[in-house]
């Protein structure tokens, strides 16, 4: 615990130190919130990235959301067709499932470089539309993910009553199927979005001169030394984090009582 | 009833799953109004009967008539059945009122009358005051009737319930039991239940199908198929009893001899045996009597070999002299204290005993 936190405690402490100097982030020298002004200062400060991260992560979410939500249902659908025919298309679909998580188990690096090589390929300029490819392909495990085990937990019988009772297929699953799962299409995309404000490794690769993401931006300034700016930025984005996660705990916690049922 | 025009048909329905045939072609004939009961173990393919009705399988092979229409291939929500579910599944999003409304509102229909109709069915079940409770603050038996509620109140022609008490303790059982056939007068809506406890079923249904490995057994109403069951398993499903293996010796006009291990036994003539033919002759615990031996016993003798009082009747265990058990259970009145291992002769009104064919499969 010591570990995990004590370095969090000093960029949260010295994001409000009073020293201007060089040597800002060794010694304390007083309290300060001139970091936090300068965080907004529209020419040197993160403003702009914080936009562009903001409109990356938003987009990707969305995209990612709507694929990653489909396919959960999708992939549920099927397997609970069993039939001697499907078998093959059975197993190429776990296979598809495997495959969907790839995005998580490999590394970032070779994502990025991957993407990168396909953007090249495609000639496609770099630049927002890349960011968003790219953030959406390893955004939607995430959601897949968190969908499909809150799916596989509803009771397959709730989706036939409401066929049964007069809806069709789409109907029911707008009015029954996606209202249970929203929860979790929810905490899923609070996961991505996170991953998505977050991200270094693959905007790194993708990114073009006008898209510097945050975390681009906060590399790119750290490479001078670290400055006290970065460590109010630390904290502020700390702050969005502990909210983030609150709101995804809330959610989990509304789910469960509803699972009582 | 049978001149009557069947409101639901099934004509050699066959339905398998990945590994096992679930449904073996079956026919069924239901008539409006009726209260069917499938009855069967568990994995005889009631479930995918009821499923099949609904059209939330298709089937292999076969045809489902509503009214002397093919609605075989008709989706779930085309089909004018609802089903309860043996879990309720109950929206868990929704409160009562509007699950109860759900059908209504998909069926288009304009809100005045919805609400109209769903007062009405709240009062029905007797649950007035409960429309805007969520599913998880009601009791079992509350799902269950919202349950109900919910798919009556689309006025189905066939209800389908699915072991809908399973879930529910012996005390609600048996109140939900009167509850839902009282509801099905009320309702005037044909019921297709399915349970596989005997008794629930013959409480409850005008006719009741019984189901055995994808096959209906024999299809009679509560009292035929306890006096007259046609094979072993219907017998031995159905009620405590005792089944005596023996060769047809001698038949005539009405009664027929069978040898029993070398001990005559008479039984009422059916018009399927022939001399010679192994049968088996069933005789309900009740209807099974016996008494301390003091001479020769006409019929058959035995030995006690214990029996347990329990108040109202007692249950007693006798072997034959060839070594079978048979199950006796009668009224305490006029009970006399035997003690295990006395003699005792056995007898019963050959009336009330019946010939049964075998089915090749007995339950050991």
């Amino acid at each position: 615990m010591l570990l995990l936190y004590l370095p969090i405690l000093v960029v949260v402490v010295f994001s409000f130190n009073a020293n201007t100097t060089r040597t800002a982030t060794m010694t304390f020298t007083g309290f300060s919130l001139q970091w936090y002004k300068n965080l907004f200062d529209p020419i040197s400060g993160f403003g702009v990235h914080l936009v562009t991260s903001l409109e990356v992560a938003f987009w990707s979410v969305l995209f990612s959301c709507v694929m990653g939500t489909i396919g959960a249902v999708g992939l549920l659908h099927r397997k609970k067709q069993k039939s001697l025919s499907g078998r093959s298309l059975e197993r190429f679909i776990n296979f598809g499932e495997q495959a969907a998580m790839l995005p998580i188990m490999i590394p970032e690096l070779i994502m990025g470089i991957a993407l990168l090589a396909l953007f090249s390929f495609l000639r496609l300029p770099m630049g927002k539309i890349t960011l968003v490819i790219a953030h959406t392909s390893f955004c939607i495990p995430y959601i897949l993910i968190t969908v499909k085990s809150r799916l596989s937990t509803l009771d397959p019988s709730i989706e036939e009553a409401a066929r049964d009772l007069g809806a069709s297929p789409i109907r029911a699953f707008l009015t029954v199927t996606l209202p249970l799962a929203a929860p979790a299409v929810l905490s899923g995309c609070l996961l991505a979005f996170a991953m998505s404000m977050d991200d270094f490794v693959i905007s790194f690769f993708v990114n073009g001169a006008e898209t510097t993401t945050l975390p681009l931006k906060v590399y790119s300034s750290v490479k001078v030394g670290v400055t006290p700016q970065v460590n109010a930025l630390c904290t502020v984005m700390l702050g969005a984090a502990f909210l983030l996660v609150a709101m995804g705990q809330l959610l989990s916690s509304a789910r469960g009582k509803e699972k009582k049922i | 009833m049978t001149d009557k025009q069947p409101l639901l048909s099934l004509r050699s329905l066959s339905k398998s799953y990945e590994t096992q045939e679930a449904l073996r072609g079956v026919d069924l004939d239901v008539y409006a109004g009726e209260f069917l009961t499938l009855l069967g173990p568990s994995g005889c393919g009631k479930t995918t009967t009821l499923r099949l009705i609904a059209g939330l399988e298709t089937p292999d092979g076969g045809e489902v008539y509503l009214e002397g229409k093919n609605i075989t291939n008709l989706p779930p929500e085309k089909r004018e059945v609802n089903t309860v579910f043996q879990n309720y599944a109950l929206f868990p999003h929704m409160n009562v009122q509007k699950n109860i409304a759900y059908g209504l509102r998909m069926r288009g229909v304009d809100k005045k009358t919805i609400d109209e109709k769903v007062n009405h069915m709240l009062s029905l079940v007797q649950l007035e005051g409960y429309g805007k409770r969520m599913p998880s603050q009601l009791s079992g038996g509350q799902r269950q009737r919202v349950a109900i509620a919910r798919s009556a109140v689309l006025e189905p022609k066939i209800l389908l319930l699915d072991e809908p008490l399973g879930a529910l303790d012996l005390q609600l059982r048996r109140q939900m039991q009167i509850e839902l056939k009282n509801m099905q007068k009320r309702l005037g809506i044909t019921f297709i239940y399915i349970t596989h406890d005997q008794e629930e079923a013959l409480n409850m249904s005008d006719r009741i199908a019984l189901m055995r490995e994808g096959k209906f057994v024999q299809i009679d109403t509560p009292h035929t198929l306890y006096e007259r069951p046609s094979t072993v398993f219907a017998a031995t499903f159905i009620g405590e009893t005792n089944l005596l293996k023996g060769v047809v010796s001698s038949i005539e006009e009405d009664e027929l001899m069978l040898d029993v291990d070398g001990a005559s036994v008479p039984a009422k003539t059916v018009d399927w045996v022939i001399p010679g033919q192994k049968v088996n002759l069933c005789i309900r615990a009740e209807r099974l009597h016996y008494s301390r031996k003091q001479k020769a016993c006409q019929t058959l003798s035995g030995v006690m070999r214990g029996s347990r009082y329990t108040g109202s009747v007692r249950t007693a265990i006798l072997e034959l002299t060839n070594g079978q058990t048979l199950i006796s259970r009668r009224t305490t009145e006029g009970d006399e204290d035997i003690a295990s291992g006395e003699p005792v002769c056995i007898w019963w009104d050959t009336d009330t005993a019946c010939l049964v064919r075998d089915d090749g499969e007995e339950q050991a």
